[in-house]
């Protein structure tokens, strides 16, 4: 299933676990440091660095680009330390996050409310999925290096559902 | 005595980090394409394919396997008859600092566990030394990446406990690590010393050839059962299910004291990158 961002809400609620995704469009990046900027900003009353309605964010810290090339190897991180920071980012209208591993019951309960979808991209595969990026721009963090917040230009990006709008988690279906 | 001048050991850790980074050693490379062949479960396979094809794009682009090139670790085994000129410590983080730097590599190490300030040179490295004969020096060096690494665990065992308290750590330790640590993994124990020489054996033991045994024929036997227990649990590929969950179990073992047995379990991705050279 091919899915565009920013994303079509009711795409997204037809989304079962166990589905492969291809996406195309705009996706941010973001992990460890840029999560806990995010809600340090919202909490001092500020506006986050880019519009996050509808938006995906992506779990990764890429290598450097070689020359000539845009961006280096660009595999998903573990998404359970951004666990804490998820379900206020998905209330302000986040719908979608890529990453590896599993999520806490919290973010789960979050993405049923919200209606949005968790999805899991090859951990490890770097070098395929830098493949699939096309452009590159970073907008936010620029100091904190491979995390800093970068908007990626992506074409048939490959994931799988972990986590459906109706809350199922493929890694806890007994 | 061999004298033995820092700048090699500089240019040698240079090359490794960009070699280990790019291309897997071939027990590691080997064993997930023999992996394919003997999975049945079929979106265990194309994650595998996968795995096969990502490897193939990094070594011909000579790009990072993974993004997360790790922090470098290091077992230095120095020739007692060598003479070394100059501080080996620093030319170890030299070659590191120029290696990613040079191989594009990323640079992931903080200064400060709290403040968590990026080095932006991925050093320090963490590096072991041991004595040997001879006036040879062998330098093995492994990126490690930390969604394994979160995944480790040590637990001081019960000498009451014995073989089977072992293997249920040791399994208990993988079910709750699950998709994250990116499966098939490799699984590095330390049996014996103390906490900290049990924590250092499991690192050691990931450093072995997947293919190898240990050479006491009692821990050989808990390493095939292991390793038939842990492909039994079903977590497969990316924690996606699949017969495939790990590539190898290496167990290493160190004389203890009478009223203790730890037990360190340390965790590699399928990216498992180490390399060897002797100088």
């Amino acid at each position: 299933m091919k899915i565009r961002t920013p994303v079509n809400i009711e795409e997204i609620e037809k989304l079962k676990i166990g589905d492969r995704v291809y996406i195309t469009g705009y996706i941010y990046t973001a992990r460890d440091s840029a999560h806990k900027k995010m809600i340090e900003s919202l909490n001092s009353g500020e506006k986050l660095p880019f519009d996050i309605e509808n938006q995906i964010i992506y779990y990764v810290g890429p290598c450097p680009a070689k020359p000539n090339e845009i961006i280096g190897s660009a595999g998903p991180t573990t998404s359970f330390r951004m666990d804490a920071y998820t379900p206020t980012l998905l209330d302000l209208g986040l719908k979608g996050m890529i990453g590896k591993g599993s999520r806490n019951d919290e973010v789960i309960e979050s993405i049923k409310k919200n209606k949005a979808v968790y999805l899991g991209a090859g951990g490890g595969l770097g070098a395929l999925i830098a493949s699939k990026i096309k452009s590159v721009e970073i907008i936010a963090y620029e100091e904190l290096g491979p995390e800093a917040i970068r908007k990626i230009y992506v074409e048939d990006f490959p994931a799988i559902v972990l986590v459906d709008s109706e809350g199922r988690d493929i890694f806890n279906r007994d | 005595m061999r004298e033995v001048d820092m700048k090699l050991i500089i240019e040698t850790v240079e090359n490794m980090c960009m070699e280990a980074n790019y291309k897997l050693s071939s027990d590691i490379e080997d064993k997930i394409i023999e992996s394919r062949k003997n999975e049945r479960n079929e979106l265990a396979r194309n994650i595998l394919d996968d795995m096969i094809e990502n490897l193939e794009i990094a070594d011909k682009k000579k790009m990072p396997i993974c993004q997360d090139t790790g922090m470098a670790v290091f077992f230095i085994e120095i020739g007692r008859d060598i003479h070394l000129n100059g501080d080996i410590d620093a030319a170890i983080n030299e070659g590191v600092r120029r290696g990613y730097k040079k191989g594009y590599l990323r640079n992931s190490i903080v200064e400060d566990p709290i403040i968590r300030n990026n080095t932006g040179d991925n050093t320090p490295a963490i590096i072991y030394y041991d004595f040997i004969e001879g006036d040879k020096i062998n330098i093995k060096f492994a990126a490690k990446g930390f969604g394994s690494e979160n995944m480790g665990a040590l637990k001081m065992l019960k000498p009451s406990d014995g073989i089977e308290g072992i293997k249920e750590f040791v399994l208990d330790t993988v079910k709750k690590a699950g998709p994250n640590p990116c499966p098939p993994i490799v699984v590095g124990v330390g049996i014996g010393g103390t906490m900290d020489k049990a924590c250092q054996l499991a690192k050691k033991a990931l450093f072995r050839d997947i293919n190898s045994n240990n050479k006491e024929k009692h821990i050989e036997e808990i390493e095939r059962d292991l390793y038939k227990k842990i492909n039994d649990l079903n977590i497969g590929p990316q924690g996606l299910s699949g017969d495939t969950t790990t590539l190898g179990v290496n167990i290493e073992i160190f004389p203890t004291h009478i009223a203790g047995l730890p037990v360190a379990v340390n965790i590699n991705c399928h990216v498992s990158r180490h390399i060897e050279r002797e100088i």
